[in-house]
This record gives C-alpha cells, structure tokens and sequence, in this order.
C-alpha cells in the first residue's frame, strides 16, 4: 500500500512536473519564434556555428610580405613611361619634374605670339594672367611649364578663331617634347551638335585644361577642369557675388527655375525637352528658346519661348544641365542667353547641377556637393521634391558657400588662370601643398601658400573651425629709420612701454637707419629679449617674414609710436577676438572723388575708416608672408622708391583677403596727427607730396588688385567701462582715459 | 499541445485508478508499471516534438541561427556557364548603375540585399575557392546586415551584395569565380553588384585590381592605381590587418616619439632598401630599419617580431615609438602595414606612386599622412624636417583617428564604403567634409558658423523691431513712438502676450511711418519674442522690451550699423558677465558694472533673423520649456545658443547707461530682488550642463562711433546723441 502510494504520488508529480516543464517550453518556444520573427529582419546573416573556425581571407605573413619587393622600381617607372602616355597619362609618367627642381621651383614659360597670329580676347586675358603671375619667367631654361601661344580655345571648326594647322606647328617647337609639361587651354571643342572631345591636333603628354570636360577623356590627377568663360569676363578683381543678405526664409519669387536655349536636335535635347514637364508655371518656371544655330527654325515647335528678362535673382535654385557646361554660344559670337554655369553661383542662386558624365570645374580641389545640389539626369522628375526637402540651414549655407568659390576662383580670369596653375603646382609639390579644408574654406585656396606652412593652425582664419584660439603672445616690430642719439629718444620709452607688457614675447628692432645699429650696451634692459635685424633700409622689409617671429601676432610700431602698456594690453586683447583683422589705432579712410573719377585717401578725422596705420597695429604674421610672396614685385618696389604707402598696401592685402574693414581701438593721445607747434621741421610724413604720393598708391594699389578691397567700419572698439561715470577703481584701463 | 493535455489526463486517470483498488497483485502492479512507461514514453515524446520540431516540419527558417557554413546549399557550375565580360574602365555612375533601383526615399539611404550563402563547385565537385567564406568577409556580411542599409527585399534593393567571398584573389580560382557571380540571380551583368577585395592580382605583375571577370559591378578595391580606379564609380578601400584584432594599442599622446623614422616592412626592394640604409647612416638613431627576424621559428610569432642588427622588437607595438613611419610599396600597391602604422598613432609616409589612397574620395590624406613620390625616397628625411611639430602631432592624432573610425574592423570598412556609395546617389544629404575627417575632439570644440560668409549687409532694408509687450500699453506707446525715430527701422512687430485682453483698438496706437503690425499669441511664453514670424522680412531684428525707453534714435541707429558690421552676433546694448564661482564651484550671474562682457540683454539687441529659427527650433535640450516654465532667462538662453553655434562674443554698443533693471522686465511687474539674480546664475548652470560645455566667450571691448568723446564738433559726428544718461 504505501509503495503503491508512493508510485501513484511520484508518477503524479512526475506528470504535474513534465506537464509544467512541456507547457513551459512550449511558450519558450512559442516566444523564441516571435522574437526571432522581428530579430529576421535585423540579423538575416547567420551566425554561424562555426564562426570562430572560419579561415582568415589571408595569411599574417602574406599580409605582411605585401606581395614581395616586387619588380626593380627603377625599371618599373621606366616601363610605366612609356606605356602610360596620350590618353592614359598620369603626373607619374608624362610629367617631367626635374624640370622644376629649380632654385625657383615651380616657373611658368609662355611662347611668344608668333607673327601673323590672331589671338582672341579670353586667351589674350589668359596669356596676360600667366604674365603677371608671380610664377612667370621669360627665360624657358628655368621653366618648369609652358603655355602655348596659339589660341587653342576655340576648337570649333566652323568658328572664326580657330586655328589651322596646330599640329604642325607644335611639332616644329624645340621645346615641345611631345607635349610634356606643357599646359592647353580649351574652353570649346569640335562643334554643334554633337560636341566631341576632339581638339583637332594630337595634344600629346599636354596638361589639358579644358571647360566641360567629359569624366571619359579626363585624365585624373593629369587633366584641370577649369569653367567656361566669356571674352567679357573681367581680367581681374571681378565683382562680387551678388549674395548680399542672408534672407531667411530665402525669400524668392520662384523656387526652381531653367532658362537657356531648347537644342531641338542633338546633344541634351531629350532632358530639355523633359523640362518642360517640371514647369508648373507658379513656383518651377522653365524658359527656354529654340533660337541656336542657323536652322533652328526648321525644327521649331510650339513652346519656343523667348522671354529674354533676366530672373536668375528672382530663384532660389536654378537648374543647370549639363551641356550648359558646355555649349554657350560663342560661335556667333553673342550669347543670346546669360547660360553660361557661371552666372549662376554669381546670381545666389543654388545651382542643381544634372551634370551626368562632366567633369565640374576644379573638381580636383572643390568638393561641389557642399555648394550644389547634384542631381542625376535620369531622375529630372524628382529634382522638384528634391529642392523642396532642402532645408533652410541647407539653403543658406549652400549659398553662402557658391558665393565663396565664386569669390575666391571664378570671379576673374586671373583667378581661374591663377587657380588652374596651383592646382599644378600643388601636385608637383605634393608634400608642400594645400589640403582640401585650405580649398574649400575662407577665403580659398589662392591666399594660402603651402610654402609658409601646411598646419590649419598656423593661419588667422581657421581658428574657430579647428576650436582653437590664437597665442597668448605678440612680438613687435619697431621700425626703426633714425640713427640712436640720445637715451630720450621716443623708441627708448617705446621699447620700455611695449616691453613692460605681459603678453610681449620679444622684440625685434627693424634697423633701417643710414648708420650702422648701435651696440647691444646702448639699448635699455629688458624683460624680454630684444633683437636687431638689418633692414637693408627698404620699407618693404618691416613685413619680411622674418624668422625670429614666433608668435602669431605681430605688433607692427614705427619708432615715434606714442603708446601707453595698457593701450598695447587692451588692443592685443582685441586682435585675439579678430586675428584675421588688422587691429591699429590711427584711422585713415579712401573715397572715391567723382569728378576727377578716381580713387581719394584722407587723413582727416572722419566718421568711418577704412585702413589703420600700420604704425601701431596688431596683425597676425602670416601676412608677412603674403606681403613678400604674394603680392608682386612691382607694388613692393613701389614702396621702396618712395619710402612710402606700406602701410596702405597692407591694408589692402588683408582686406582684400578676409572682405572686411580693419578694427580701431580706443587710443589716449591722437596719433602724429597733430604734430606740436614747437617741432620746427615737418615730419616727412607730413608733407604735401607725402600726401599725393599715398593718393597715387591708392589708385596703383587699386588697379592691381583690379577693384577696391577696402571697406569702411563706422566703428571702434573701446574698454567696456570707457569714459562711463563709473569710479575709476573699477576700470581695468582707466589710463586710457587721462588726457 | 492537445495531444499533451489528453496524454496527461489519460495519466491522472489511470493513475487515479490503482488508489481506488485497495489490493494489488503482482501481476496487476507489472501492468500498471507497463502503463505508466508507456505513458511516461508517449511524455518524452511529446517533448522531443516540441523542443525539436524541425527533426519533424523542417522549416529551414527555423535553423538559420545554428548552422555550420558548411551546410550552405551546394551550386554545382556547368563548364559551359556564361563568364561575364572583363570590368568596363569607363563606367561611371550614370552609365552603369541602374538609379532607378535606388528612387527617392525620405531617408535618403541605399537599400542593400546579400546573397544567401551558396557553395559554389565545378563539375568535378572541387570548389572555386581554396578557404571558402573567410572569417573578415562573413564579419563584413554581418555587420552590412546588422546595418540600416540592409533589406532582406530583394526587388526593394538598390545595392547587390554577393556572397562569394573574393577578398583575397589568391585563393580563387578566377574564371570559376566569374561563373559564379554570373549565375546569381539579379546579377544582369553586374549592375548595382558590389564586389569587396583587398588582395588583387597575383604573381608575378600583380595587377591592381581583381582580376576576375565582372561586367559593371562596382569593386571596392585594396591597392587599386590610377589606372585602374574607375573616379566616382569603384571605391577604393584599405587592406584589412588581422593584427588590429588581436593586438590592443592603446593610444598614445601625440608628440615627439623615440624614433623619427621607423621601416618595418619586411619585403621592401633591393633598391630602397639600400637607399633607407643610406639614410640611417646619414642620420643615425632617429632612424630605425626593421627586418624579417631570421633566427626565429616560424609561424604566428614570425609576424609580430621586427629584428634589427640581432635586436629584436614587438610588432606592431614598436610602431608607437616612432613619430613617421614608412609605407613602401611592394609588388602590391595596398599594404597592411598602413593599417597597423595608423592604430599606432603613426604618421605613414607613404611612397607608392599612382596609389589610390584608400577612402581617399572623403578622407583628406594629407591631414594624416605624407605622400611621397617613390623618386624621392632619398629627400625623405629632409621633407619630413620641414614639418612643424605641431602639424606632426595633429597629423598622429588624425592618423590614429582614421583608423578608429574607417580601419578598424572590417565593419568599419564595409559600412564606411555603403557611405560613400550612398553619399554619390543622394549627393545632397552627404557627409560633409568636416564630418569625415574631424575627430571627436576638433567635432566637439569647433563650430561651423551658419552665417560664415564675411558680408556688410546693403542698409537699405533696415531693421525690423519685435515688442514683447503684455499690458503695459502706455509703455508700449512711448517705446513705439521713439523707437519709430530711428531712420533705418523697416517694420514695427507688436507680440501680443496677454490672451485675456485684446490690443487697444488701431485708431488708439501712434501714427508712425513705417507699418505696425499686432501679432497675437496663444499662449503667454517669454519664447515668442524670439518666434521667425513670417512679418519679419529683414535679416535683423531688434528685440526690445516695451519699457526700454531710454535709447535715443543715434543709439538705435549706430547699434544697426554695429550689427551691419557683426551680422553673425548678437549685438545689443546692456551687457553682462559670467563668472566662475571658486567657492561654490559653479557658474554665477554677475550685472554689476564689470570690465568685461560675455552676453548681451536681449531687452534691447540686434540680431539675425536666422537666430530665430535656431532659437524656436533647434534649441538644445528642454532649455526652450524651461525658459517658459520659469519666465525668465530667454536673453541668457539666445546668448548661449548664437555664441555656441558662431563661437563668437557677442558685441556690446555704447557706453553705460542707467537701464532701469533689464533683468525686471523678465516677469511683469517684479521687482529686482535676489531670487531674480539668483534664479539667472541658476540658469547659466542649467544651460551649461545642458549644451555640455560653456559656450559663452569674454571679451573686454565694446564698440562706440569712431569719433565717440573725441574732442570734434557735435554736429559732425553721425551719431552725437550718444552716452546720455
């Protein structure tokens, strides 16, 4: 009986428990298929049970190994020169870099135009460009590019600037050596309506530096897509873009906008004729014409319009197809539309670039999709909703940033020459060269010489992007012309006051006097090292990138320069908010004179400036560097011969870099303005001709740079509690306010 | 489970039946045991069939999770199976890629299908490859479908992703391989495939890139040249290091290293060889040349020792004692050693003339690396001496951050190319620049001014003025009247706060030259006075609350002008300060009259329209709700927003004046009292731990007319009404 019990008991138990245990696993079961039903769509790759076994794609030595050494690289380079040529060529194998071993580097030869020649107006431009580049050599033993003299611009057959016979021609030069190291530039090549690549001679181992090129016959890293241009683009300056606010929400008449020329046959008619199928009249306008060519009317249908008002600025986005990039009229020489590309970016508004198989302007350099909206052809329908999804943020940095390419390398045909040989020269010199932020970001690439530095930090205009700040520390640069007599001398309290300050970190005395410097025992202790350097009594040698400046601020001083510590402390302080800026004290101002139709300077007090002197100014160093390798020769030697104007000149390189006015500072006394009754000799600054002669290099200045940089600022920066009726216990610079 | 519950029953039956029979015999007892076996069996049987159903129904969804690779179906390929054509050099996006697959979708991102695993052989039975699936492309496969990009629809895919494994050419065999990739099922010669391979050609000319036939798939390639790297189509990945998985290095501070060259490469040419050799005896200890270890055995430790003159050195860790490290090419262009150069924080000198660096179409090798011409191998030393230190040390904190983000695993690779892919086919929503190549450390502390381009907006358009007001109408007026003053004001903008009184009617407002428009509010929150109301059709804005007063039309109009010049910032006209409490190890609030400025009162201050938006709709964290839960604080929170986003102080303008308590007109009618002031430090506390940094910057200047307190005539000066009191 009680066995029995016990079985019953234990079987039921044993039942209740299996029961339990089947019903549980069950829903186990039941919940693993539901869980692993969502997990499918995450993990559909197996996890395999094997996993750890699985082989590696290659052994740890064969990685390391790399394949072997590989063939001789000496016969390899060689082998590679001569299979890699013509249309597969590379810097590598048909680009001859010995040539630019120079003591100069990097030199650009043109050839002299050959009589009887006819050159047209964009190339004349372009020739004249190269000329006054800071690269150009007349001698070709030095050259380490050349640049053809004939025209090859316009390689279409039919049009009236082409010329015959190139390929003779070519060959007959000594120096052509089957194009190496040699530059073309092309803006049309072979002709409607099919437009090939074809320029109608063999360029050889040329650089092509062509507008529109096709991503086919692009040579990567060899080829510069440079943009299509008119004969009326400006040879220099160029105006600016014509973004001028930051309207939010961009506020525009029409969204997306098409206009140029319908080819009813031939290349691009097919998405041409698609446009018309996004026009919906309100906020997507298409306007085209059917006028091209000579038989366009044969083939004329009903939606030939021919609203000829321009509405580029009326749009937000406007559409551009790609053999815009390519087919402007030239031919007649009128372009009956404005559909060049590049009146786009100038217009604000956002290109939407349907540029299937065309290699973009420069793309070797710009990233264009921070600056355009790229699209593909095959899809045009849905390039509506696309521009409609682009947000606001999207759209305003989009604009701002076509109008900076547009500013920094398409504005001018100097900039786009300028552009296209530092692209070369940038992958002669690739250790020393740009990256793709000093491209892309303000203010561009062209004012950014690798040759001073390749660090981000060691430039004014990165800061911010790279969450640093500039130096705790300036050096200064006294000037010093006048020979050391006394120990009263206005440079002996200079250096004391300049010296006294914290953030000074040495001192660097210009010598520019007729005498030899004085011994070291003559100058006053210091706190911080003092250094005399030889100015070969040039005026343009107070902005030579000397080597002893370590610092990032320059506080550039003429030797007569009045200044108290605090001034010195509180305009440093300044300069670190704007290190990209000139920060001075005296304010001068420019202003154009319509009667006598040139450019005025006053030294008069006004109520806005556009220059400080650079008499007493904090800048950052690295404008030393544009100032002597920028800038040409000829505006330096300007400043030599007259002893002159180098002040006014660095006020028009830096403007005509950052695009804004320097900053004025609070200052004690008026600087030389008023020189004391009892100073018996004028000062030379003071004098008449002195005057004209800075009036004269206003004008010079203006000319080269091809427009006026300067920009006036009705401002000046002052203490926070300046001249407030509060104690003066609490004004941290209440020197400045002592009369 | 019914067939259970019946079993179970039957059970408690006749287990139930012997307690009811008072006396068992033996034979009865044998019979029950019998029963109870059978039913205990028919148990256990039950449960076999619920815990392994699929040894019944086979379901092979069911088994995915648990199978060995080589349970992958077998695919036996005919001999006489189509091959596909060689690779088209000159295909391109728009001609070989079907984007039609792809269409528009509002998340802008490629759809991307992988092949169920099959095991490919010839007709022999012998596989096309020697290793089969390899453990980093089953990694790459994993992590491409653990990703967003991956569906498992296959007429929704835009991106095709085989699963023959084609990593290393070595271990296939190629015109098998090709076959293969022909008999996929969307294959339709190659469109939208993406092949992955690290190792391409083979002895003795290795050719930079796969050799198998692939019609127009795309190739994510390791070591393609410039020949043979189709720009914009194929992608042109890194040689992945198993090393980096099984060695750990931690990341080492940049800065000067113990050596200034390192070469570790062991099969580097005769030729540079000698020329490195050369080198080290022109410059001596800062070079270091390792080699092959030649008395060591062979196998794993072969590959993590260096040797040098009977020396010995770990692999890859002495990499980190050297500031520059050498990249060779060898008879292959990719190299893995570049790998293991970047995670140790190295900076690679890489010398492989017409080497596509890898990701090189987003990634700015020249931020991270130094590419050499193989020419110049002998004027190394000296070009690597022209760089600054401080660009050496940025480029091994880059050179280690690339490697953390796009080499680090085979997933990084595979989904770093998905992206690139991606950012062709929806070129407006790519990547930028900045996001690519800044690390961490620069993401964080840099800023991207959305008003970055340097413009002096035209005058012309003026400004548009926004009143706050509640019911203060007599102060209103007075505001409005003289405000209306000012030359360049463009529009009045009247924000109604009190939902229980309407505006006065129009006939009671000043006649004034310029429109006024009244918008009333639904709700009374402090952030309406920074809503982008479609009436404000200027870029700037002045904000102004409806008992500012004191402002003469010069100050007004100057403060225009000073914006005109700083349109990114805020300017306005009483300023304040932030402080550093020691004591209290937080931030305080300070309104005395200080030396210096950190935040402008937006009861009086110009600023971009832009910041509107920002501020309504891009507000970080809850601060917006908090500001209008506490009815206080919007200026403080405007200051941290434009100087955290332009990483620039905002401008204070003219000189002191008596403000009769800005900070009051927070909350209608209150008066300064220290819970205020105490309330604002508060405030900039919150702020701060909320934007995870302080964002606001101190200066010491603020702009006054040039001509301000200089001994000229009055009537000269644009703005003589300045400063009084």
């Amino acid at each position: 009986m009680q066995a029995r019990k016990k079985y019953v008991l234990l079987g039921l138990c044993t039942c209740c428990w299996l029961l339990l245990f089947y019903w549980g696993g069950l829903q186990e079961r039941l919940l693993a298929l539901l869980t692993r039903r969502r997990g499918e769509v995450v993990r559909p790759w197996p996890d395999w049970l094997d996993r750890a076994l699985l082989p590696g794609y290659a052994e740890n030595a064969e990685l390391q190994n790399g394949g072997g050494p590989g063939e001789s690289p000496r016969q390899r380079r060689q082998a590679w020169a001569s299979i890699y040529k013509n249309s597969h060529c590379r810097m590598d194998t048909c680009f001859d870099f010995g040539r630019c071993r120079g003591r100069d580097g990097f030199r650009v030869y043109v050839y002299p135009p050959e009589k009887g020649d006819r050159v047209s107006e964009s190339y004349r431009k372009i020739l004249a460009s190269v000329a006054e580049s800071r690269y150009y050599t007349s001698d070709p033993r030095e050259a380490c590019l050349f640049v053809l003299g004939i025209d090859t611009l316009d390689r279409d057959q039919l049009s009236t600037q082409f010329v015959p016979n190139v390929d003779e021609r070519i060959r007959g030069y000594p120096l052509w050596n089957d194009g190496r190291n040699h530059v073309i530039f092309n803006l049309y090549s072979g002709t409607w309506p099919n437009y090939t690549e074809d320029l109608g001679f063999n360029v050889g181992q040329a650089i092509l530096a062509k507008a529109s090129l096709n991503t086919e016959h692009f040579r990567p890293g060899f080829d510069v897509s440079i943009p299509l241009f008119s004969k009326d683009h400006p040879q220099k300056g160029g105006e600016r873009g014509w973004l001028l606010r930051n309207t939010v929400p961009p506020r525009r008449k029409y969204l997306l906008m098409f206009k140029g020329k319908r080819y009813l046959t031939g290349i691009g008619s097919d998405t041409r004729n698609a446009l018309h199928h996004i026009h919906n009249g309100k906020d997507i306008v298409s306007l085209t014409t059917c006028k091209h060519g000579k038989d366009w009317e044969k083939h004329k249908d009903a939606r030939c319009d021919h609203d000829n008002q321009d509405l580029w600025e009326l749009c937000r986005f406007c559409l551009q197809q790609s053999s815009d990039l390519h087919a402007a009229d030239a031919n007649n020489g009128v372009c009956l539309f404005p559909v060049s590309f590049w009146h786009v970016p100038q217009a604000a508004c956002i290109p939407v670039l349907l540029s299937n198989g065309w290699e973009l302007p420069f793309s070797d350099v710009i990233q264009w999709n921070q600056a355009v909206i790229e699209g593909d052809e095959r899809l045009l329908l849905q390039v509506p909703s696309t521009v409609r999804a682009v947000g606001v943020d999207r759209v305003l940095a989009l604009r701002q940033r076509t109008q900076m390419l547009w500013e920094a390398y398409f504005s001018s045909v100097d900039k786009i020459v300028l552009t296209t040989l530092e692209i070369i020269k940038d992958r002669v010199y690739a250790h020393i060269s740009r990256n793709k932020f000093m491209w892309n970001a303000l203010p561009g690439g062209l004012v950014v010489l690798p040759e001073y530095s390749t660090h981000l930090a060691h430039y004014p205009f990165y800061y911010l992007n790279l969450g640093i700040s500039p130096g705790q520390e300036f050096t200064a640069v006294i000037h010093a012309v006048s020979p050391l007599v006394s120990q009263s001398q206005p440079i002996m309290k200079l250096l004391q006051v300049v010296s006294k300050s914290k953030y000074c970190s040495q001192i660097i005395i210009l010598w520019n006097s007729e005498k030899p410097p004085p011994h070291r025992s003559k100058w006053p202790p210091m706190p911080v090292p003092l250094v005399v350097t030889d100015g070969r009594r040039k005026t343009s040698s107070r902005f030579l990138p000397h080597v002893t400046i370590e610092t990032e601020a320059v506080l550039s001083l003429d030797e007569d320069t009045v200044l108290l510590t605090s001034e010195v402390n509180f305009a440093f302080h300044v300069w670190q908010s704007f290190p990209e800026r000139i920060v001075g004290y005296p304010p001068r101002s420019h202003f154009w004179d319509p009667v006598k139709k040139i450019w005025g300077y006053t030294s008069k007090w006004t109520n806005e400036y556009s220059i400080v002197l650079t008499g007493a100014a904090f800048y950052h160093r690295y404008y030393h560097y544009l100032f002597s390798h920028y800038l040409p020769p000829s505006l330096r030697a300007l400043v030599d011969r007259t002893s002159n104007c180098e002040d006014i000149l660095m006020n028009f390189l830096v403007s005509s870099v950052t695009h804004l006015p320097p900053i004025k500072v609070a200052q004690r006394k008026q600087y030389k303005d008023m020189p004391g009754p009892q100073s018996t000799n004028m000062a030379p600054w003071a004098t008449p001709e002195h005057f004209n002669q800075r009036q004269d290099c206003v004008n010079t200045f203006a000319s080269w740079f091809g427009y006026m940089p300067l920009v006036h600022s009705q401002l000046r920066l002052d203490p926070v509690l300046f001249k407030d009726h509060v104690s003066v216990l609490r004004k941290k610079y209440k020197d400045l306010e002592r009369a | 489970v019914g067939f259970g519950l019946i079993m179970c029953a039957s059970v408690k039956y006749s287990s139930r039946g012997p307690a009811l029979i008072p006396r068992m015999k033996t034979k009865h007892r044998i019979y029950y045991i019998t029963l109870f076996s059978v039913v205990l069996l028919g148990l256990i049987a039950t449960g076999m069939f619920q815990f392994w159903p699929h040894s019944i129904e086979s379901s092979p969804e069911w088994t995915l999770d648990r199978r060995s690779v080589h349970d992958a179906p077998l695919v036996k390929l005919p001999v006489s199976s189509p091959i596909p054509e060689r690779g088209d050099l000159s295909c391109r996006m728009h001609t070989c890629f079907d984007v039609y697959r792809c269409g528009y979708n509002p998340k802008n991102r490629i759809k991307v299908y992988i092949y169920p695993l099959q095991r490919f052989v010839d007709e022999v039975g012998v596989p096309i490859s020697s290793t089969g699936l390899s453990r980093e492309y089953n990694d790459l496969l994993s992590a491409i479908s653990d990703s967003d990009f991956y569906t498992d629809d296959v007429t929704r895919a835009c991106l095709f992703v085989p699963s023959i494994d084609v990593l290393n050419q070595n271990s296939l065999r190629i015109r098998e391989t090709a076959q293969a990739l022909a008999m996929l099922p969307r294959w339709d010669k190659g469109m939208n495939h993406l092949l992955f391979n690290m190792l391409p050609g083979g002895p003795p000319d290795y050719n930079t890139a796969l050799d198998v036939p692939r019609d127009r798939a795309l190739l994510a390639g390791g070591g393609f040249s410039t020949w043979t790297y189709r720009q914009g189509y194929d992608v042109s990945i890194p040689v992945y290091s198993p090393l980096s998985a099984e060695v750990d290095l931690p990341e080492k501070q940049p800065g000067p290293r113990r050596y200034f060259i390192l070469s570790s490469q062991t099969a580097i040419h005769r030729e540079y060889r000698t020329e490195l050799e050369r080198l080290k005896e022109e410059n001596g200890e800062a070079l270091l040349l390792l080699d092959k270890c030649s008395n060591l055995s062979q196998g794993m430790a072969s590959a993590r020792k260096r040797c040098y003159k009977g020396q010995v050195y770990d692999y890859p860790q002495i990499l980190q004692e050297s500031s520059f490290c050498v990249v060779l090419r060898g008879a292959r262009l990719g190299q893995a050693t570049l790998s293991d150069v970047l995670q140790a924080g190295c900076v690679p000198v890489i010398m492989a003339d017409s080497y596509i660096l890898p990701f090189s179409e987003v990634l700015d090798w020249k931020r991270a690396s130094v590419v050499i011409p193989e020419e110049k191998l002998p004027e190394m030393y000296t070009i690597l001496k022209s760089i600054p230190h401080r660009q050496v040390e940025e480029m091994q904190r880059q050179a280690r951050w690339f490697w953390e983000a796009y080499f680090r695993s085979m997933k990084a690779i595979g989904l770093t190319t998905l992206q690139i892919i991606n950012d062709r086919i929806y070129p407006y929503a790519a990547r930028t620049y900045e996001e690519w190549n800044n690390p961490p450390v620069v993401k964080w502390s840099s800023v991207s001014n959305p008003l970055f381009l340097p413009l002096i907006p035209p005058r012309s358009p003026g400004f548009t003025a926004v009143v706050l007001t509640y019911d203060r109408v007599e102060s209103l007026f007075r505001v409005i009247t003289e405000i209306s003053k000012v030359p360049s004001l463009a529009k009045l903008l009247v924000v109604w706060n009190n939902q229980n009184k309407s505006p006065p009617e129009e006939s009671l407002w000043p006649k004034i030259a310029v429109p006024l428009r009244v918008v009333r509010t639904k709700e009374n929150k402090l952030s309406n006075r920074f809503f982008p109301f479609d009436e404000i059709e200027t870029e700037a804005v002045l904000a102004i609350d409806d008992d500012i007063i004191m402002l003469t039309s010069d100050e007004l109009q100057f403060g225009y002008e000073v914006w005109r010049e700083f349109p990114d910032r805020l300017v306005g006209y009483p300023g304040r300060l932030h402080l550093w409490d020691h004591e209290m190890g937080k931030w305080k609030y300070e309104s005395e009259w200080t030396n210096e400025v950190s935040m402008v009162l937006t009861g009086a201050a110009f600023y971009h329209k832009y910041f509107n938006y920002l501020y309504t709709y891009k507000m970080p964290g809850d601060i917006k709700n908090w500001v209008d839960a506490h009815m206080n604080c919007e200026d403080i929170a405007m200051n941290f927003l434009v100087a955290n986003i332009t990483g620039k102080a905002p401008i204070k303008v003219t000189p002191r004046k008596k403000f009769k308590c800005p900070e009051c007109t927070a909350i209608d009618g209150l008066s300064l009292d220290q819970t205020h002031m105490v309330e604002r430090s508060e405030c900039i506390n919150k702020f701060a731990s909320v934007f995870g940094t302080m964002p606001l910057k101190v200066v010491e200047h603020r702009a006054d007319p040039v001509l301000y307190k200089d001994d000229f005539p009055e009537k000269l000066k644009s703005f003589p009404n300045i400063g009084s009191l």
